[in-house]
């Protein structure tokens, strides 16, 4: 009887799909434990995954500040003569075709893609949030139009707004920040706008309002800051789908132009040496990949904390 | 989720209709709207995407292209004429091909459908052997990083790693563009392989959640075995959290195989897509926003049909949500 009721409160605590889901990759509910599983190892295996993956981000969060930490090579002297060599002791990822060691380029990518990612993910919030707060506490039409305009949005994949956002603003660094944080505010519009709705309802709004406090004191002190906590714990799972995407869109040639080092680039420089260096193209992309795992990981395990503190 | 009582739908049933169609063309207008004015702030001459930046075009020619494609009206005239042609089933004409664009995205469908198709099996197939699988701890395990591993993984990179695997490693798969059977299968692959994984993880809290139901004890009490149990019992109960995803794996679909045609170099709408950005040819870029909404709105009405069929306690609700 109590493995049930722990499935089901578990699968319970999943939920919260369609919001989630926009999120990102991460923002699939994870899978649950099973019926049968020893919940004490599972928790171990969690709190070595955590450890694993803040550790990942720590290191990535170090080689942006400081690359030089990790390296002594720089990421755009070229070296004919050690062109296309494969990883070893000198290299661990290789050179490419210029004789460039992949292994820094990567290291000094992460500034842009790290960047990138969290800097959209961030102005996101921040807009998904007013936008949904207004939606939130307006009248019957104003919220209406609003929630309107979001699903419009989002029945657009986001990488596909972010393509036509490019198309508006044209290709380069900048637009692509711009680009992903425009394609990821709806998703952040939606569940600031429902929980908006379930905070203006609580006791503690209405006392503020019953003492006479007001509407927009309201919303700034005891509304917004309500909101932001389930949104923080999307951010942080959404951060990786943006680096994904930046990635894709610079992998596309619409972002940030050769030789920068940036992880999208790499890898689509990789992609005509292929059959002869598959390094250049395989260790961005791993890096890429360890990275949304990672920050996928923590979103998870914060997301878990939140549920547990609201149960 | 409220269920209220069944009441005699007829009539409510025909409104709740009337109400999802309306809906689906005030998203379909809305995103023309929204896309005719947002690319009327793409910098640039129109006659420069029409000819090629350097064409060597005096200014009269120039003025006499536009006033022939009426980008001299009003914009709110020029809008209004758009709108009546896209009633019309009508999207404009390509400014770089000088075609019609509901031919160019036409001539462009099919293999990017043939690719979304294909991918979409290949991931139902993963999905439902990862729950077949799904057994004991360690097995459990497993999965679940691997399919964390492949929501994770960009596209454009598991599709080079494949290239690199399959078409140069071991031969199995041509590399680089051509026709047939065999050069959609690496690519369908890649597409499915995050879909795949977003499946499984759903269908999979789908399953453990009816696998503790109490039908599903009184079907292991009869000794029935997992496959049994899960191909005759649980799935069925599992199968609307994932129906709710279709709409969502869909658009994924789409906006992945803008990545995944040009990793393998294949023609379809995501190459026609990108080449229209990159040489703003804004009528086929609109052209791909309005096919989009249309899509996505299609989607939805069939995944709310399909709840009703498998669902029947939704009926009655239907109409409020209709509104």
């Amino acid at each position: 009887m109590s493995i049930i009721d722990a499935v089901r409160a578990a699968v319970k605590s999943g939920t919260g799909l369609g919001a989630g889901l926009r999120g990102g990759p991460g923002g699939v509910p994870g899978s649950r434990p099973g019926a049968g599983a020893s919940a004490q190892a599972k928790r171990r295996t969690t709190r070595v995954g955590l450890w694993i993956a803040s550790a990942f981000l720590v290191v990535l969060a170090l080689a942006t500040v400081a690359p030089w930490l990790f390296t002594t090579a720089d990421p755009l002297q070229t070296d004919v003569a050690h062109a296309l060599q494969a990883p070893g002791f000198g290299h661990p990822f290789g050179t490419d075709q210029s004789g460039r060691d992949v292994f820094a380029r990567v290291l000094y990518g992460s500034r842009y893609s790290l960047a990138i990612g969290f800097g959209a993910t961030a102005i996101g919030l921040l807009a998904g949030l007013v936008i949904g707060a207004l939606a939130g506490v307006m009248n019957r039409l104003g919220d209406g139009v609003l929630s309107r305009a979001i699903e419009v949005i989002m029945a657009f994949p986001e990488f596909l707004l972010a393509l036509i956002v490019i198309a508006v603003i044209g290709p380069g660094e900048i637009s692509l920040l711009v680009a992903v944080a425009i394609a990821v505010i709806p998703a952040y519009a939606r569940v600031a706008r429902v929980q908006t709705l379930v905070v203006k309802r609580a006791g503690y709004v209405e006392a503020a309002r019953t003492l006479g406090v007001s509407r927009v004191t309201t919303v700034l002190r005891h509304v917004i800051p309500n909101t932001l906590g389930p949104l923080l714990v999307m951010a942080t799972m959404g951060v990786g789908t943006a680096i994904t995407a930046a990635a894709g869109l610079s992998f596309l040639g619409l972002g940030p132009q050769p030789p920068t080092p940036e992880w999208g680039l790499i890898l689509a420089g990789g992609r005509n040496f292929l059959a002869t260096a598959w390094w250049i193209a395989v260790f961005p992309g791993l890096v890429i990949t360890a990275t949304v795992i990672s920050t996928s990981i923590v979103g998870r395990s914060l997301r878990a904390r939140a549920a547990g503190r609201a149960a | 989720m409220t269920v209220t009582a069944p009441r005699s739908t007829s009539g409510s049933a025909l409104a709740s209709g009337a109400g999802r169609v309306g809906g689906m063309v005030v998203v379909v207008w809305g995103a023309a709207t929204a896309g005719f004015f947002a690319l009327r702030l793409v910098p640039g001459d129109p006659v420069d995407a029409m000819l090629g930046v350097n064409a060597n075009v005096s200014e009269q020619v120039r003025a006499h292209i536009r006033e022939d494609w009426g980008l001299t009206q009003p914009l709110p005239l020029q809008y209004v004429e758009y709108l009546g042609r896209l009633v019309r089933g009508d999207l404009g004409t390509s400014y770089r091909l000088q075609q019609p664009v509901v031919d160019v995205l036409g001539q462009q469908l099919a293999p990017t459908v043939q690719l979304m198709g294909l991918a979409m099996v290949i991931a139902l197939v993963l999905a439902m052997g990862s729950a077949l699988l799904a057994r004991g701890r360690r097995m459990r395990g497993l999965l679940s990083f691997a399919e964390l591993f492949a929501v994770s993984s960009p596209t454009f990179w598991t599709g080079l790693v494949l290239i690199a695997v399959f078409g140069f490693g071991l031969h199995w798969f041509p590399v680089v563009n051509s026709e047939g059977f065999a050069a959609l299968v690496l690519p369908a692959v890649t597409l499915a392989i995050p879909v795949a994984g977003i499946i499984s993880q759903v269908l999979r809290q789908g399953l453990d959640a009816a696998s503790v139901m109490p039908f599903a004890d009184t079907a292991r009490s009869r000794g029935i075995g997992h496959a049994r149990l899960l191909f005759r019992h649980t799935l069925r109960h599992a199968a609307s959290d994932s129906i709710t995803l279709t709409g969502y794996l869909v658009g994924s679909l789409l906006g992945g195989s803008v990545l995944v045609e040009t990793v393998f170099a294949r023609p379809g709408l995501g190459q026609a897509a990108l080449d229209a950005i990159t040489n703003r040819d804004i009528p086929i870029v609109l052209g791909i926003i309005v096919l989009a909404a249309v899509v996505f709105s299609v989607i939805n009405l069939i995944v709310d049909l399909a709840y009703d069929v498998i669902d029947p306690r939704l009926r009655a609700e239907s109409s409020h949500r209709g509104a």
